[in-house]
């Protein structure tokens, strides 16, 4: 296969609404159409289309060679797209739950994340590896997991996790074309829930730039992915108790736009951090100590973490695992009670 | 090479000769009984499911024989690490079927206090090893399990099985290897039922078998009728007398069907072959066990309706009991995540406790989509 790269910039199109799965689709569609380097598989993303139906009609548009099911087994799927990622191909691997991810552990943190610097620079690894991720469909500890901060923890990785369809096309877009291997982690509880118009032809959102999803005064709520909308229904109610919520999106973990997270919370002087991941060592004890490192002298009250339990995540009291919006508003109140 | 596939009863029922195992009148019946119970408890799981009443139910419908065969030849001491399509087995040990429903329901009357999805068992009573969804990872713990019986000078057995898509697994690979060098007294069944999920199992390996894996790893491989309950029973009584006898681990594939969908969230029209499906119904179990028992005049209409009738107001029974039994409560959360909890967990257990108090948290959640 001859590489043909990334046509250059299509003509503009309009918009489409599209929910946050059909946006992942849309983009990976976009891109296979782009660039035949492009190759999408992993469990029952063939013919059956994903078992949420993220690469529903590929299998159909680009045949088997470029969009095929393997065998059972995470190794082989990440492990296969490193190899094809090295030899030239921009491969997509499938991860069908973030909570299967383990087998294929070593092949992303040994191997991938690795190949360039271990070989000074003569081997890359373009791959995207995509993968649901978080809790609210009922699916107990194996379907629920939100281990982003395993990723974040491994130089050489980029993390993106978008919120918005309209991100989740751009910055899944960024990601198959970027240089560096990229953890694309979907918040499944949004798929169907998440929808908003989203350009239906070339759309790209750069990696590493936070979105201020909605503009405050008083306090700073920092977030990503599933999150997002449990956030700013908090900001909302604040606002009707007279609090000026500022809600950031990250959208991209690592690299992490800490201009923009200094900068609002400058502005603000309170600082929340939302993450439904189990509290200790997650990624928001990342942003709690930057935050704490580059702008204490700015904070009006302490750093407030709302994040899930330091438990496996559970089944049938998962309501309350999963940080929503009250314990989101008592952690803005605690930020205030200083 | 190749494996032939090992059978006892024809599509008839009718048994070869010098192949039946001769098992008395008594056992047949019951294990009859079981398998009609078995499907009796899957037909109810998934109506419930429908309904609305448990999240999410995933059925063995069509696997009867293969996986109770399969653990029929176990004695009650012996060990099982399971996949998550044997609910038969659970009957075969006598667990009550109310702690069963319980488990659906994930309430305070389940075992492993609604901690994980409905069909994700742990039995310590039954010998029956807690089910994780992730695929294969119980195949090189049941290889651990039997080394340390060596080591101890146990003489228990341990069974464990896997679907045709675990055989890709890296612990498929690694816990046949470990017991085989080990010489574990393990027995893999591997329940070839054509598919995983979408997969079929031509594009799961291109050996001509699952059995023929075995060769590679040193131990006898074994291709059975997986409907034919008596050849599945047969074939592992001989793997499990292997075991006991020090003689290490087998192999068995037992060929079958996954005549239901993957499970409640899965619709298999979108992608199998409907004459495959219509064939393979053909092929049924219980069916095919009637018929021998018929053969044997063991069979009655009389006998079919007590299996069959009993079975379902035994799940009803249970299905009411459990139903009416309260989630665990929201404290229970933090128990169990180390033997006693630390200082962290107590802290998030109070603020979780104070928070409550003031009430209104609790997020919406959706329904499982697989
Ligand atoms: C490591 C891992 N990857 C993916 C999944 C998602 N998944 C659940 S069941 C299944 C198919 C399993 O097929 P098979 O082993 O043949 O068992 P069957 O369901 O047919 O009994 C998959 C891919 C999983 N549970 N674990
Ligand atoms: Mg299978």
């Amino acid at each position: 296969m001859t590489a043909t790269g990334t046509k250059s910039a299509a003509a503009k199109a309009g918009t489409k609404v599209m929910t946050l799965l059909e946006a992942i689709t849309d983009a990976m569609r976009t891109e296979m159409r782009n660039d035949d380097r492009v190759v999408v598989f992993g469990e029952d993303v063939g013919k059956k289309g994903g078992v949420f139906g993220a690469t529903m009609g590929l299998f159909d548009e680009f045949g088997e060679k470029r969009c095929f099911d393997t065998p059972l087994s995470e190794c082989g799927i990440v492990g296969t797209a490193v190899g094809m990622a090295v030899y030239g191909l921009r491969p997509i691997a499938e991860i069908q739950f973030l909570d299967f991810i383990y087998p294929a552990f070593d092949q992303i943190v040994s191997e991938a994340a690795k190949m360039r610097y271990r070989s000074g620079g003569e081997y890359t690894c373009p791959l995207v590896i995509r993968s649901p991720y978080g809790g609210g469909i009922r699916g107990g500890h194996y379907h629920s997991q939100s281990s982003e901060a395993y990723f974040c923890h491994t130089p050489g990785l980029k993390v993106v996790i978008p919120s918005t369809p309209a991100d989740a096309k751009g910055l899944l877009v960024a990601s198959i074309r970027d240089e560096d291997p990229v953890m694309f982690l979907e918040p499944k509880a949004l798929y169907r829930h998440a929808k908003g118009e989203v350009p239906t032809g070339e759309h790209v959102v750069p990696i590493g730039k936070a979105r201020i999803a909605r503009e405050g005064t008083d306090v700073t709520v920092l977030c990503y992915g599933a999150m997002v909308p449990v956030c700013e229904q908090a900001a909302q109610a604040a606002a009707e108790q007279g609090r000026s919520v500022e809600v950031i999106d990250l959208r991209t973990l690592v690299p992490l736009d800490e201009a923009a997270v200094i900068a609002s919370v400058k502005k603000t002087g309170r600082c929340v951090v939302v993450y439904e991941a189990p509290k200790t060592c997650g990624y928001g004890a990342e942003l709690s100590a930057i935050v704490a490192e580059k702008c204490i002298e700015y904070l009006e009250g302490p750093i407030v973490r709302v994040a899930g339990f330091d438990t496996p995540f559970p089944y049938t009291l998962e309501h309350l695992y999963m940080p929503d919006q009250k314990r989101v508003l008592a952690g803005i109140d605690k930020t205030f009670a200083w | 090479m190749s494996l032939e596939l090992l059978s006892i009863l024809d599509q008839d029922g009718k048994a070869q000769k010098g192949k039946d195992p001769n098992l008395p009148p008594k056992e047949l019946q019951k294990l009859y009984r079981l398998m009609v119970a078995t499907r009796a408890l899957d037909d109810r799981g998934l109506a419930l499911q429908r309904q609305g009443r448990i999240g999410f139910y995933l059925q063995s419908t069509g696997q009867e024989a293969s996986h109770l065969g399969a653990a029929y030849a176990l004695k009650d001491s012996d060990w099982l690490f399971p996949a998550y399509r044997q609910p038969g087995i659970l009957l075969l040990r006598s667990v009550p079927i109310e702690q069963i429903v319980c488990e659906w329901f994930g309430n305070e009357g389940d075992t492993s206090k609604g901690r994980q999805m409905p069909v994700h068992y742990s039995f310590r009573q039954a010998n029956f090893v807690s089910i994780s969804s992730p695929i294969g990872t119980q195949l090189t713990q049941a290889a651990g399990a039997g080394m340390a019986a060596r080591i101890r000078g146990d003489d228990t057995v341990f069974m464990t099985f896997c679907g045709d898509g675990g055989t890709s697994s890296n612990d498929f690979h690694t816990g046949l290897n470990f017991a085989a060098v080990y010489k574990a007294p393990v027995v893999f069944v591997c329940e070839n039922n054509g598919w995983a999920i979408s997969v079929p199992s031509s594009k799961q390996t291109v050996s001509e078998s699952m059995a023929i894996k075995a060769e590679a790893y040193g131990m006898p491989g074994v291709r059975v009728d997986g409907n034919d309950v008596l050849a599945v029973y047969r074939v592992c009584k001989e793997a499990v007398d292997r075991a006991r006898k020090g003689e290490g681990p087998t192999l068995v594939e037992t060929v079958t069907y996954r005549i239901a969908s993957h499970s409640s969230s899965d619709d298999a029209a979108r992608y199998r072959d409907a004459k495959e499906f219509e064939a393979w119904k053909k092929k049924d179990p219980i069916a095919r066990f009637q018929q021998y028992l018929k053969h044997k005049k063991l069979w009655t209409e009389a006998f079919e309706q007590e299996c069959l009738e009993g079975a379902k107001a035994d799940i009803a029974a249970a299905v009411k009991a459990a139903e009416a039994r309260p989630n665990p409560g929201p404290e229970t959360m933090f128990d169990d995540v180390y033997m006693n909890p630390t200082p962290q967990l107590k802290e998030q257990r109070q603020e979780l406790h104070e928070l409550m108090q003031k009430g209104g948290v609790g997020a919406d959640v959706g329904h499982f989509p697989l």
